[in-house]
C-alpha cells in the first residue's frame, strides 16, 4: 500500500440503475476488490459508499462502468464526498431503499428475454423449463407492468403473486441473477398461461402453448398476449391464412410485421447488414424495416407490392416458445379493431377480438400500460448509416430524451394522428409511447391515461400545456380543458423543426425544411412544404411550395387522384378535362367536372402548400396509387419505384417566385415536364418518379442556399413525415452537405407527427423563459 | 392582435358559440336572459309565450323548390314550434339592395304570404330599408315571431336523460346540398331538393301523443345534426350515442357529400327536426311522425347512454365507434 492510505468515498449514480441488477453488480465488484461499504437505491438513482485503500477504490471506480448489466445505463457517476479514514470495514452490504418523495430514478423500458433466461427456458433440467413468463433483473417487463414508482413488486401488476420459497430465495440473494427481480416468478407461484376460445371461454387444455401452436400450424389466427398488448399471429407461409387475416382486419394493403426466431431466420427473407442485425438484436426489440429478398417463400400478401419487410425478434418467452413449436417466422401484428388501440386486457380481448382471432392465448400477469411495438430502421445515409425511429414505443419508452436546456414542468399534447404526448421537466423530455389516431374514443382514453401515468410516474405537475394550432384536434380540446395551466399554441411545422433540433441537441437558429402532409398554418391555410428560419423561441416562414387546392379536404387525403385532378385543373383550367391521362380518361366525366368546379370555386377545397400532398398527386398522376389503404401509401409506392437507385438524373426546371417575402416553388413547370415525359417521351413511372424526387432535392438545395446567404444561418434540420422517404432524405442530406451546409436529421425522435410533442415542449419552454423575464 | 369577424363565426360550430357566449351574451350581461334555445319562453301576465327572431341571407334567393321568403317564415315558425308553442304572429323586416328586380320582390312576398297562411300565422308588423348597391346582396330578410304555450310542458335541452331516444324526422343535409349545388352549378340540384317546410303541425301532433315524454326538440339548421346533438349532450351533461346505419340519408345526398368530401352530420336542413323522447314514447312518436309527408323518413338514430358527460359518439358498421365533435369553424382537413 502506498502513502495515500485509506478513504471512504461516496458515489452517486444516475440513469437506468434500478431494477436492472445494478446493486448486485456493485456488490460483486466491491467484494472482488475487497472493499467495504454499502450500496442502496434512492429517489435519484443509486448511492455507493466504498471504504478501503485509495488505489483500490480508484480501480473500483474505473471498473464500475466497464461491465454494466445488460439493461443498465449510467447517465452520470459523480463522487459526492471523499474523506480519509483510519479504519475501514471489509464487509460490503446492500442496504434498504431510502424512502423519499422524489421520483428522479428512471423507470426502465420493457425489454427482451436475455440469453440466460432463454437458455433456462429450453433446458429440461431447469425448474423454469418452458415457463412462459421467465425473467430476471437483466430482462423482462418493466414500464408496461409498473403502476406506481418507486419500482417495487407491490407497485407492479405482479403484486398479487406471492413468491414461492425458491423464488424468494433468489430474490433475496445478492449473488443471484434474480436478486430483487420484481417480476420474478415460476411454474409454482407465478402467473399461468391459458388458451381461450374466440368468445373468451377457457378451453382448459393442459398445455395451452402446444394447443396454440397446433392452431397456428393449421393456418388459424391466434391472438397472443405479448409485452405491451395483444398480437395476432399467423403462419406467414400460408397464403390463405394471411388473406383471411387481411379480410378480418379489414386491412387491404398495409404490411404486416413478422416475428422471427433469430437473425439467421430473418436473413432467409431479408437483406441484413451489421447495423441492422445489431438493431434487431438490441434489448428494445423493435420492428426493423429491411429490404426483402425476392422469392423468400413467404406469402406475398404480407406486404403487397412493398420491397421492404418489417421484422422483429421475440421480446417475450411466450413468443420464443411459439416460434420454437411452429416455425422460425410468424406474422405478429397488433391485435386491435380498426382505429382502436391495441388490446390490453382480457376483457378487451373478449370484446374486440371475437371476430378476428380463432383463439386467444392469455396469461395472468396484467399489462398496466399499453405499449405498441416500436418501428425503426437504418437509414443508409452517404455519410454514415444511422438508426431512426418511425414509431417509438415498447423497449424505448419511457427513456427520456435530453432537453437542450432545462425546462419548467410542461405537458405537450402532440398532434392528432400518430399522437404522442411529452412530459418535460428539468433536463428530461419524457415522450410517451405511440398512442395513435385520436379520432377514436378508445385512443382518447389511452391518451388521457398515459398523460396521467407519466405525470405521476415522474412527479411532474405541468405549469404549461403546449398544443397544436389546429382547433379541431382532440389534443387541442384536451389542452383547453386543463386547469391552472398556461396554454401555449404551437404551429405544427415549427414543432417539427424544434423536435429535430432537440433530437440533435441544437439550441441556435436553424433553417428548418419541414415537409409533411397537413398542418395548420398561421395564416389559416394548410401548410406542409415549408422553409422556416428560427429557433425554439420563434420562426419566420422564408419559403414554401406554391399553394394548391385539396378538393374535398380529408377526402383528398384518402384519394390522391382528387389532388392530382385539382392540380391539373388549377394549371390547365377547363382544358384539364381533355388531357390524355388515365386519371382523367378512366374517370366518370361528371365526377371530373365536379372536382374541377370545386377547385375553381374553392368549394370545400382548402388551400395547401403541402409537399406530402404533392407526392400523393404525382403518385396518382403516374397511375401508381389513386386511393390509399393506409397513410402515406401513395408516396411510399412512388418512392419504392426507385428502389435504391442513386444514379444521377437531371431534375426538371426549377422556377422560384417571390411572394410576400417568401421563396415559392412553382410546381407548374414540373407538371408540364411530367406530361411531356409521360405522353411525348413515353418514360416509365419509375423514371419519372426519380426525376420528381431529384427536382424536389434541387429545389431544397437552391432555397436553403439562398436563405443561408441572407440569414447567415448554415445549419439545416430536415423534419416532417415526408422525410420518411429514404431516397429523398439521403439525397437531400447529400446535396445540402455538398453545398457546404450542416445537415441534421432525426434519430431518436420520429420525423413524423410522433415527434411533434417534443418540439412543442421545447417551444413552450422557450416561451416560458421569455415571459418569465420581467 | 386585432380580431376580426370571419365567416367561420357564422358556421354554427364552436366559433359561433364563442361569439355568442363570449362576446354577445357576455357584454349584454344581465340584460340577456335567453337560454340559447331556438325560442325564448316567457311569462307575460300569467300567459306563457315563446319569442324568437332570425335573419335570412340565403344565396341563391330562388332555388329549386323554394325561396328566401319561404325559409324566412318556415324557419321562424319552426323555431317557435320546437319550444312547444303554437306560432301566432310574425314581424317582417326587409333589407333591399338598390337594383333588385321588383318582380323578384313580389315573387318573394307571394311566397311569404302562402307559407304564413299554411302555417296559420299572421304578419303583424314590418320594416323596409333600401341600401346602396354593394351594401347588401339583393335581399336580406328578418322575421321575429311570437307564439303561445298552451300545454303545461317544458321542453329543454337540459332535459335528456339516460335511456332517452334521439329521433330525426327527415333526410339529413338535403337543403345544404341543394343550395350549394344550385349556387355553384355542380349538377346535383335536380336530384336533391331542399327540405324547406313548415313543421308546426307535426310538432303539435307529436306533443299530443307523447306529451311530456318529449324532452326537447331542435330545428336542424346550420351546423347540422352533429351540432344539435352536441348541444343536447352538453346542456344535459349526458352522453349520446348515434348509430350510423340508422341515419336517414338520401342516396343522392350521400353521393354528393362523398364527392364534395363533406360530412352529412354537419350539413344544414330547413325542415328537419331532432327530438329526444323518453324510450316508452319513441314508438308512438315515430308512428305519429310517419303520418306526415314531410317526415316519412323519421327514424330513431341514437340514444342517451353512459359515457363522458357532453360527449357524442357514433357507432359505425362492425361496431366501430368514433367521436362526433362540435366543429370549431368550417370543416377542415385533419389527416396528415
Amino acid at each position: 500500500m502506498t502513502a495515500r492510505g485509506a478513504i471512504r468515498r461516496m458515489l452517486r449514480v444516475t440513469g437506468f440503475v434500478q431494477g436492472v441488477g445494478f446493486r448486485p453488480y456493485v456488490y460483486r465488484l466491491a467484494t472482488q476488490h475487497m472493499l467495504g461499504g454499502w450500496v442502496r437505491n434512492d429517489t435519484k438513482g443509486v448511492t455507493i459508499c466504498v471504504e478501503g485503500p485509495a488505489e483500490v477504490a480508484d480501480h473500483f471506480s474505473e471498473d464500475l462502468l466497464k461491465h454494466l448489466p445488460g439493461l443498465a445505463r449510467v447517465d452520470s457517476c459523480t463522487v459526492t464526498s471523499e474523506v480519509s479514514v483510519r479504519d475501514w470495514t471489509s464487509s460490503f452490504t446492500i442496504t434498504h431503499s431510502e424512502e423519499g418523495s422524489g421520483t428522479g430514478a428512471l423507470i426502465t423500458p420493457d425489454s427482451y428475454v436475455c440469453v440466460d433466461c432463454a437458455e433456462e427456458l429450453f433446458d429440461p433440467e431447469n425448474r423454469r423449463h418452458g415457463y412462459p413468463l421467465i425473467n430476471c433483473t437483466n430482462c423482462g417487463p418493466r414500464y408496461s407492468i409498473i403502476r406506481e414508482v418507486p419500482y417495487d413488486r407491490p407497485k407492479t401488476t405482479m403484486a398479487g403473486f406471492a413468491m414461492c420459497e425458491d423464488c424468494q430465495a433468489e430474490y433475496d440473494s445478492p449473488a443471484d441473477r434474480r436478486f430483487h427481480a420484481q417480476p420474478n416468478a415460476c411454474w409454482v407461484c407465478g402467473p399461468q398461461v391459458r388458451l381461450l376460445t374466440a368468445d373468451g371461454s377457457d378451453t382448459g387444455v393442459a398445455d395451452p402453448v402446444s394447443a396454440a401452436a397446433e392452431l397456428l400450424r393449421d393456418g388459424g389466427i391466434l391472438a397472443v398476449k405479448a409485452l405491451g398488448g395483444y398480437q395476432l399471429m399467423v403462419d406467414p407461409g400460408s397464403h390463405t391464412a394471411v388473406a383471411e387475416l387481411r379480410a378480418r382486419k379489414e386491412r387491404s394493403s398495409k404490411p404486416f410485421a413478422l416475428l422471427a426466431r433469430d437473425s439467421t431466420a430473418v436473413e432467409q427473407h431479408a437483406v441484413l447488414d451489421d447495423q441492422e442485425r445489431r438493431l434487431l438484436e438490441s434489448p428494445g426489440r423493435p420492428i426493423v424495416l429491411l429490404q426483402a429478398r425476392r422469392s423468400s417463400g413467404l406469402s406475398p400478401a404480407i406486404a403487397p407490392g412493398a420491397p421492404t419487410l418489417g421484422f422483429m425478434l421475440p421480446a417475450t418467452p411466450l413468443q420464443l416458445l411459439l416460434l420454437d413449436a411452429v416455425a422460425p417466422v410468424l406474422i405478429a401484428t397488433s391485435a386491435n379493431a380498426a382505429d382502436e388501440p391495441m388490446v390490453r386486457t382480457e376483457e378487451e380481448a373478449h370484446r374486440s377480438l371475437t371476430g378476428l382471432a380463432d383463439a386467444i392465448l392469455v396469461h395472468d400477469r396484467a399489462i398496466h400500460m399499453r405499449v405498441d411495438d416500436s418501428i425503426a430502421r437504418v437509414v443508409h445515409s452517404v455519410v454514415e448509416p444511422k438508426v431512426t425511429f418511425i414509431r417509438r414505443a415498447r423497449g424505448y419508452v419511457p427513456d427520456p430524451v435530453p432537453a437542450p436546456f432545462p425546462v419548467p414542468p410542461i405537458l405537450a399534447v402532440g398532434g392528432e394522428l400518430k399522437n404522442t404526448a411529452c412530459i418535460g421537466d428539468g433536463h428530461s423530455l419524457h415522450v410517451s409511447q405511440h398512442i395513435g389516431d385520436l379520432k377514436s374514443p378508445g385512443n382518447q382514453h389511452f391518451f388521457a391515461d398515459t398523460v396521467a401515468h407519466l405525470s405521476a410516474a415522474f412527479g411532474v405537475t405541468p405549469r404549461y400545456v403546449a398544443h397544436d394550432l389546429h382547433p379541431d384536434f382532440y389534443s387541442t380540446r384536451y389542452a383547453a380543458s386543463c386547469q391552472d395551466v398556461q396554454l401555449v399554441a404551437v404551429q405544427h411545422h415549427h414543432a417539427h423543426m424544434a423536435s429535430c433540433m432537440a433530437d440533435n441537441g441544437l439550441n441556435r437558429p436553424v433553417i428548418g425544411v419541414v415537409f409533411d402532409g397537413t398542418g395548420y398554418g398561421t395564416d389559416g391555410t394548410i401548410w406542409g412544404g415549408e422553409f422556416l428560419v428560427g429557433d425554439y423561441r420563434g420562426f419566420e416562414r422564408h419559403g414554401h411550395l406554391a399553394r394548391f387546392r385539396l378538393p374535398g379536404g380529408d377526402k383528398a387525403v384518402r384519394e390522391p387522384a382528387r389532388v392530382a385532378i385539382g392540380l391539373l385543373a388549377q394549371h390547365f383550367g377547363a382544358g384539364a378535362a381533355e388531357l390524355p391521362l388515365d386519371i382523367i380518361r378512366q374517370r366518370d366525366s361528371f365526377e371530373v367536372g365536379v372536382l374541377m368546379k370545386m377547385v375553381e370555386r374553392g368549394i370545400n377545397s382548402p388551400q395547401t402548400s403541402s409537399m406530402g400532398r404533392l407526392f400523393d398527386a404525382y403518385s396518382a398522376l403516374l397511375g401508381v396509387c389513386e386511393r390509399v389503404g393506409y397513410e402515406g401509401q401513395a408516396a411510399i409506392e412512388l418512392e419504392q419505384l426507385i428502389a435504391w437507385d442513386h444514379s444521377p438524373v437531371e431534375p426538371w426546371p426549377l422556377r422560384l417566385v417571390e411572394d410576400e417575402g417568401c421563396l415559392v416553388i412553382d410546381h407548374g413547370p414540373w407538371l408540364e415536364a411530367l406530361l411531356a415525359d409521360v405522353s411525348d417521351r413515353g418514360l416509365s413511372a419509375a423514371q419519372v418518379s426519380r426525376t420528381f424526387h431529384e427536382s424536389v432535392v434541387n429545389a431544397v438545395v437552391e432555397i436553403c442556399l439562398r436563405i443561408s446567404r441572407t440569414s447567415a444561418v448554415r445549419d439545416v434540420v430536415l423534419s416532417g413525415g415526408v422525410f420518411l422517404n429514404q431516397h429523398l432524405l439521403v439525397r437531400t442530406e447529400q446535396e445540402l452537405t455538398h453545398a457546404g451546409l450542416r445537415v441534421y436529421t432525426h434519430s431518436r425522435i420520429p420525423t413524423n407527427d410522433g415527434g411533434l410533442s417534443v418540439g412543442q415542449a421545447m417551444i413552450a419552454a422557450a416561451q416560458a423563459e421569455i415571459t418569465a423575464v420581467p | 392582435m386585432t380580431e376580426y369577424v370571419v365567416l367561420d363565426h357564422g358556421a354554427g360550430g364552436g366559433m359561433s358559440q364563442e361569439l355568442i357566449s363570449g362576446t354577445i351574451a357576455a357584454i349584454l350581461g344581465d340584460t340577456y336572459i335567453g337560454e340559447m334555445e331556438d325560442s325564448a319562453v316567457l311569462e307575460v301576465s300569467s300567459t306563457r309565450i315563446a319569442m324568437t327572431t332570425d335573419s335570412f341571407v340565403v344565396d341563391p334567393i330562388f332555388f329549386g323548390n323554394g325561396d328566401i321568403g319561404k325559409i324566412a317564415v318556415a324557419g321562424t315558425v319552426n323555431d317557435l314550434a320546437v319550444s312547444g308553442a303554437r306560432p301566432l304572429y310574425l314581424t317582417l323586416a326587409v333589407v333591399l339592395e338598390e337594383g333588385f328586380a321588383l318582380a323578384d320582390f313580389r315573387r318573394i312576398l307571394h311566397s311569404i304570404r302562402d307559407t304564413a297562411e299554411a302555417a296559420g300565422v299572421k304578419i303583424v308588423a314590418g320594416d323596409t330599408k333600401v341600401v346602396r348597391r354593394g351594401e347588401a346582396d339583393g335581399i336580406f330578410l328578418n322575421t321575429a315571431g311570437v307564439g303561445v304555450l298552451e300545454r303545461p310542458i317544458q321542453l329543454s335541452s337540459r332535459a335528456p336523460q339516460m335511456g332517452d331516444r334521439v329521433i330525426v324526422t327527415g333526410y339529413l343535409g338535403d337543403h345544404s346540398i341543394h343550395i350549394l349545388s344550385m349556387r355553384e352549378g355542380l349538377g346535383f340540384e335536380e336530384r336533391v331538393q331542399s327540405d324547406c317546410a313548415v313543421l308546426s303541425h307535426v310538432i303539435a301532433d307529436v306533443l299530443d301523443i307523447a306529451g311530456d315524454g318529449v324532452r326537447c326538440i331542435r330545428d336542424i339548421t346550420r351546423g347540422g345534426l352533429g351540432t344539435v346533438v352536441n348541444e343536447f349532450a352538453a346542456a344535459s351533461s349526458t352522453a349520446i350515442e348515434l348509430t350510423e346505419s340508422a341515419l336517414p340519408v338520401r342516396p343522392e345526398t350521400a353521393m354528393a357529400a362523398d364527392m364534395l368530401g363533406v360530412d352529412v352530420m354537419y350539413l344544414a336542413n330547413e325542415g328537419n327536426l331532432c327530438l329526444v323522447v323518453a324510450p316508452e314514447h319513441a314508438e308512438a312518436t315515430l308512428k305519429a311522425l310517419h303520418d306526415h309527408p314531410e317526415c316519412t323518413q323519421a327514424a330513431v338514430v341514437g340514444s342517451v347512454v353512459t359515457g363522458a358527460p357532453g360527449s357524442v359518439r357514433m357507432v359505425g358498421p362492425e361496431g366501430r365507434s368514433s367521436s362526433v365533435e362540435l366543429l370549431y369553424g368550417a370543416q377542415l382537413p385533419r389527416l396528415c
